[in-house]
């Protein structure tokens, strides 16, 4: 667990002094959010309809915003052999990547979407959900993404290429998020929704390492 | 115990290109093995392959008579693998560079005995995007002294150094070796190394 601990925190303390690239996630979603109100026009009723799509829309799009970063620099500048060849299991190495990430991009997120939420006019009664379902959206985008990230290390124009890899993964995170919030603002249960976020969950944090570490391990070679 | 080192029937094969075939070596306690040879022979292919960064297209490596594929941890934990990238991250400070990799290395650690065997003490706690390139080689080399493993393996180390520190660096090489570690270096300029023995790759096949 050292090397877990240790890469973790040279991460979060690597995002903390170059505080650009965690506050540029946010940033981006908060603008993109506030352009929605201004696009359509004042209609509360409107924007309480689409405020669950629009936010997990945009959360997803700004978390893919910062996938490219995950990996890249710790490639270019030579970090990523050094991970290869140290005894701690380069499974355990990517999940404090992906931990790392998850604290700064996907935690920020979900700390900048209650203001959003009123901003957009969603009911009180549905924020709890919203945030419960991001709560667990969030780790997803970070794993799955780390997979694209991962497989696109070395390509030119790799931001794009991890777009197009990753974007169909999203979907059923991006479904089930929505329609748990949608299911509150027409009074039905939440809970099957959330289950299946769970379960996508339950299911991408062994996956989704193993897999980035085999990608990893090839991009070496 | 005595600790060995070797690989035989080597072959490299990147993008297509064959880059050596039916290479060679051994290596015991205390000694050092030069490599040589102009660009693109495979130096570094070879050292990417002692470090187990890939598999060889045929033969084996062995340490101890064991393959180094069969253990990768165990392969990673004796041995120090210097490539041409420093792995710094510029936003850290020297100091703290060098703990992580120590940390993550996982063996007992000795940073700053590390940061004075290279002359960085007075520059551990200023960014490493503040240090000369030849001061981001020292750093990267005090990986070596950080934790102490049995076997370096180092690609030009001396790129980007000053005649004071190489000759550092070739008396720790030395200290390395009296305690019983192996070296393997690739090298193009001259470099003091008492007894060693030099693989040329150029003039062979």
């Amino acid at each position: 667990m050292n090397g877990f601990r240790a890469i973790l925190a040279r991460d979060l303390r690597l995002a903390l002094r170059q505080g650009t690239d965690a506050t540029m996630v946010v940033a981006f979603f908060i603008i993109a959010i506030v352009l929605f109100p201004l696009g359509l026009g004042p209609e509360p009723k409107l924007l309480a309809r689409i405020a669950p799509g629009l936010i997990g829309v945009t959360a997803l799009l700004a978390a893919m915003l910062s996938l490219e970063r995950l990996f890249q620099q710790d490639y270019e500048d030579g970090s990523l052999e050094l991970f290869l060849l140290n005894s701690n299991p380069l499974t355990l190495q990517v999940c404090a990547k992906i931990t790392a990430h998850w604290l700064t991009t996907g935690l920020p997120l979900i700390a900048a979407t209650p203001i959003l939420a009123v901003l957009l006019n969603l009911p009180a009664a549905a924020l709890p959900v919203l945030l419960f379902a991001m709560l667990l959206a969030t780790p997803s985008l970070s794993l799955l993404g780390a997979v694209g990230a991962s497989l696109t290390l070395g390509a030119r124009r790799g931001g794009v290429l991890i777009s197009l890899l990753v974007l169909p993964l999203y979907i059923p995170v991006l479904i089930f998020a929505v329609s748990a919030v949608d299911a509150v603002l027409l009074a039905q249960s939440a809970k099957p929704h959330l289950l299946l976020l769970g379960a996508i969950l339950a299911a991408a944090l062994p996956l989704c390492p193993l897999a980035a570490a085999a990608a990893l391990r090839q991009s070496a070679d | 115990m005595t600790d060995r080192f070797a690989g035989s029937n080597l072959t490299c094969i990147r993008g297509g290109r064959l880059v050596f075939k039916d290479l060679a070596f051994a290596l015991g306690k205390g000694e050092a093995l030069v490599l040589r040879g102009p660009n693109g022979t495979g130096k570094s292919s070879l050292l990417r392959l002692m470090a187990g960064l890939g598999v060889p297209a045929d033969g084996t490596i062995t340490w101890n008579g064991e393959s180094i594929t069969d253990d990768p941890p165990a392969h990673a934990e004796r041995m120090h693998y210097l490539g041409h990238k420093n792995a710094l991250k510029s936003a850290l400070t020297a100091r703290e560079n060098l703990t992580f990799w120590a940390d993550l290395h996982g063996t007992e650690a000795a940073v700053d005995d590390a940061l004075e065997a290279f002359d960085i003490s007075r520059l551990a706690d200023l960014p490493a995007r503040l240090l000369s390139s030849g001061e981001t080689r020292r750093l990267a080399l005090a990986r070596l002294i950080a934790n102490k493993t049995p076997l370096w393996l180092l690609d030009e180390p001396t790129v980007g150094l000053d005649q004071t520190s190489v000759e550092r660096l070739a008396d720790l090489v030395s200290r390395h070796r009296t305690r019983g570690g192996m070296v393997i270096i690739s090298i193009h300029g001259p470099f003091p190394l008492e007894s060693s023995r030099t693989l040329d790759l150029g003039t062979r096949s």
